[in-house]
């Protein structure tokens, strides 16, 4: 039994697959977004360095090199419609030893191929002269000067919430269990409803392998790699500007530090292929690691700096490229498989891509209503008192502040709950206000955001989870 | 702008006694803040009892004792601000301020006193492996979670760290039907107060294991077990010790950091061994006319301490508004830490107090009949022999004013704690 047809449906509420809904929303198409997970933006998109990647990395000719480029140079127009906080604070590459400055010079090549504009490169003084906490072992540097940093949380969101106000509907907790072609279409299956579609887009993230291979012979793999991390205290955000890659290795672009818009600065990631895509923990040598490698280049790094410990699971495909566009023996089906690293990067392009091809396929006129312009949840910490005075004015809630460590207040978190594709559990308030993830680690502020989250969605506390199902706070009142 | 003599950062204990410091002094346009919707700060959640054996002679518990000082507050007529969180405070003493009630305020204080208190210590600043689990809190979320809220956070509970609230969390947790498995404490001590100890762990028959640290954390969603092990003198564990146990509920009572935020903003000097203002014995701060007391100065054992710690700060205060000194580093003598000493204040004194000095200060180990000297130069001021001296109890003792007064004024003092032999 078919429980609604849609013209699409994107699999994946990641950045990639909420790009997509978003460019797709541009077109007279009737559109669902499946995502596995209570909440949008749950795997990489939410453990991930969050950078804006310049380019210069990727091997010519790949998939990565083209959508790393195209997509970074969208940066300032899809953050200017969808209001979402990036910064061009460049990115260097650097050696450490001169056994390493052919490198430098190989990804400086390798740039110019791809087309990176403005690449140049440093010598120490002049590595010295921009990062004064850097290591004195500073060698030779690549200048990246289109590398930047970007919220990968609220470029999430705001692209759900942006397809959402253009007509996308967003089922969350509906991990699909079966593609089967039907009727001129495909069925689509969760646990608990089927939907038809005319066409799929396969944006699963870790999982693209398996939706892929539900529909072709020509079989894909995910391997996991796992990447840990450490976050720094904000205290230490003007510790360095640039964000600070090693000379890559095999397994990726090595150890970075690298402040994100909020502040904070992230160490890691480590690369290590693991078999279990859920198997997002951190573990001593990991962390030991990133540790390490993080005082390569930063040796004075403080000992007692850090607020939390993550880890993330990149989508690394054996194809080692970016699987992007209709899938040969499955028509109407595209994929956007192994989307990995720099994929945050990439999704504008990508998503543009997709929806193109799409739309093409189903020769879909324009959707004449499509609005581009999304409003950030205001955020009270960032405001002047001016600005602050009048939201207060205008809405009392925005005088509570319940995230001390983050200057949240209660207007962003009701705010959070409200809005399209909402926070429905307390990570989700986590990553659309930054509750939580200040430097109490949500100690002062649970309670309260358990609460609010309680009154709004109009459950009971103790049905509340931190994020997936099985993730409750508290198991009921003491006392009836 | 608003103009306010003395503006007080905070309205949990060490705000209320620096308010009627401050009043007793004289002073008489006094302003708290406070962010939260009731005074009394962290002391509404601790229902237990033990709180003013010092100061009153008498086992209250936390509200009951925050009682009498809110009762004073009123009494004297102190106005308090609710739900009125500082946002920003700066060296000119200009405080800016959200609230329900009055918007955005700018209030210019005649003298300030912090009494932020502090916070817990987290599960990032340990960087423990493991799951990101629900079923982890900070030993003070999940007492206000029982204590406020009503709700039961978990079932099986092991306590990580044995800081007074990880103890007093112990029993509460035993008294609401949950199972406590264990205490695990990195340290070879523990850094609780004694009697908690006994009147929490031993008296449940909670298993306190020293030397022992949790070294990773399962569980997917909620928490299902956590691993520990023994650790060697570097606070390694140790291979071969580990242990899975199996529990839904990890509370962490790892320490306590002042939360100097503000206190940064305004540019005050912090200490590196208290982690927070470096003060003199009148409490005040390098940011003259802005004084600090209770936890956000340094972390108390006591109540009753941080009560009267903050009734001189508010006094201080008041004496400020009435003729404010500028300078003062070069009228002060330096407090040195010698041997087995750590965290004391106040770290410099005056070379001519208006009063006796209180000192306080944290053990560096455990130390058994150990000696507590003050001297500057050669002359002994205070000399006591102690029974026991753990890191888990601060050591207090009082320096007299005339003595201070009189010692050479060029030389340092420096307490120690003198190992028997």
């Amino acid at each position: 039994m078919i429980d609604s047809s849609y013209d699409v449906i994107v699999i994946g509420g990641g950045v990639v697959g909420c790009a997509a809904a978003r460019e797709l929303s541009r077109y007279d198409l009737n559109i669902a977004l499946l995502e596995k997970s209570t909440d949008i933006c749950a795997g990489q998109s939410r453990a991930n360095t969050a950078i804006i990647h310049g380019g210069y990395d990727a091997k010519p000719g790949t998939r990565k090199a083209y959508y790393n480029l195209k997509g970074n140079m969208m940066f300032d127009s899809v953050c200017g419609e969808l209001d979402v906080p990036h910064e061009w604070n460049t990115s260097l590459v650097v050696s450490f030893s001169p056994d390493e400055d052919s490198q430098i010079d190989e990804l400086y090549q390798r740039g110019i191929q791809n087309g990176v504009p403005n690449l140049e490169i440093i010598d120490h003084d002049e590595i010295m002269r921009r990062e004064p906490n850097i290591s004195e072992q500073a060698h030779k540097a690549l200048l990246v000067n289109n590398g930047g940093i970007v919220c990968p949380y609220e470029l999430t969101t705001a692209y759900a919430e942006n397809a959402a106000k253009n007509g996308v509907t967003f089922f969350r907790s509906s991990p699909v269990i079966a593609i089967r072609k039907e009727n001129e279409g495909w069925v689509v299956d969760t646990p608990e409803k089927s939907y038809h579609c005319k066409a799929i887009v396969n944006c699963a993230g870790l999982y693209s392998d398996e939706i892929h291979n539900m529909v072709s012979e020509d079989k894909l793999e995910i391997k996991p790699r796992r990447g840990q991390y450490y976050l720094v205290d904000k205290k230490y955000a003007k510790a360095f500007n640039a964000a600070i890659f090693q000379v890559p290795t095999v397994m990726g672009k090595g150890i970075l530090v690298a402040r994100t818009v909020d502040g904070t600065v992230l160490l890691g990631p480590t690369a290590e292929d693991i078999n279990d895509k859920t198997d997002k923990r951190t573990t001593a040598a990991g962390l030991a690691n990133a540790l390490e490698g993080a005082r390569k280049t930063w040796p004075n790094l403080p000992g007692r700096a850090f607020i939390t410990e993550f880890s993330g699971l990149r989508a690394h495909c054996t194809r080692n490229d970016f699987i992007i566009g209709e899938v040969t023996d499955a028509p109407l089906f595209f994929d956007a498989a192994g989307v990995e690293s720099p994929g945050l990067t990439s999704a504008p392009a990508i998503g543009v891509d997709l929806a193109k091809m799409v739309a093409e396929a189903l020769h879909a006129s324009p959707n004449t209503k499509f609005d581009p312009i999304r409003k950030g949840i205001p955020k009270f910490r960032e405001l002047s008192n001016e600005k602050r005075a009048e939201l207060v004015s205008e809405n009392p809630d925005f005088a509570k502040v319940i995230c001390r460590c983050e200057t949240v207040t209660e207007a962003e978190i009701r705010e959070a709950i409200r809005r399209p594709v909402g926070a429905v559990n307390v990570d989700g308030i986590k990553i659309r206000t930054r509750a939580g993830m200040g430097r109490c680690q949500a100690g002062f502020c649970t309670p309260r955001v358990l609460e609010i989250l309680s009154e709004e969605l109009g459950v009971p506390l103790e049905t509340l989870q931190k994020s997936e199902a099985g993730s409750r706070y508290v198991y009921g009142k003491i006392f009836d | 702008m608003k103009n306010v003599d003395i503006v007080i950062i905070g309205g949990g204990p060490a705000g209320l006694a620096a308010a009627i410091g401050a009043y007793e002094a004289g002073a008489r346009d006094i302003l708290i803040l406070e962010r939260e919707n009731a005074l009394g700060g962290i002391l509404k959640q601790c229902i237990h009892n033990g709180f003013g054996l010092h100061t009153f002679k008498e086992e209250l518990t936390g509200p009951e004792y925050a009682q009498r000082f809110i009762d004073k507050v009123n009494e004297y007529g102190i106005p308090y601000q609710l739900n009125s969180m500082v946002l920003d405070i700066n060296a000119e003493k200009v405080i800016t301020c959200v609230s329900h009630e009055h918007g955005v305020q700018q209030i210019k204080a005649g003298a300030v006193v912090l009494c932020m208190g502090c916070r817990e210590r987290p599960r990032g600043a340990l960087g423990t492996p493991g799951e990101r689990c629900s079923g982890i809190f900070t030993a003070g979320t999940a007492q206000k979670l029982v204590n406020l809220e009503g709700y039961m956070p978990g079932k099986k509970v092991v306590i990580l760290g044995s800081g007074d609230i990880g103890l007093i969390m112990a029993r509460r947790m035993t008294f609401i039907g949950a199972e406590v498995i264990c205490c695990v404490e990195v340290m070879p001590f523990s850094g609780g107060l004694k009697r908690n100890i006994v009147q929490c762990l031993d008296d449940y028959n909670i298993p306190l294991y020293l030397s022992h640290t949790v070294i990773d954390i399962h569980g997917k969603d909620r928490l299902t077990g956590v691993t520990i092990a023994e650790v060697d003198s570097h606070m390694n564990p140790i291979p071969g010790t580990e242990q899975e146990i199996e529990c839904d509920t990890l509370l962490l009572s790892v320490g306590l950091l002042p939360e100097n935020e503000l206190s940064e903003m305004a540019g005050v000097e912090l200490s590196p061994n208290t982690s927070g203002a470096v003060v003199d014995e009148t409490l005040q701060t390098s940011v003259p006319g802005m004084f600090a007391a209770g936890n956000v100065l340094h972390v108390h054992d006591l109540v009753d301490f941080v009560s009267e710690e903050s009734e001189l700060a508010g006094k201080s205060a008041a004496n400020y508004i009435k003729q404010p000194k500028a300078e003062k580093a070069e009228n002060h003598r330096k407090v040195i830490m010698g041997n087995g000493v750590n965290a004391i204040v106040p770290q410099q004194i005056s070379f001519t107090p208006d009063h006796d000095v209180h000192m306080m200060f944290r053990p560096r180990a455990v130390y058994k009949g150990a000696v507590i000297t003050a001297a500057i130069g050669e002359k002994i001021l205070f000399s006591r022999k102690a029974r026991i001296l753990a890191p888990g109890e601060m050591v207090n003792f009082t320096l007299k004013k005339e003595d201070l007064t009189e010692a050479e004024h060029d030389l340092p003092i420096t307490i120690e704690i003198k190992e028997a032999a």
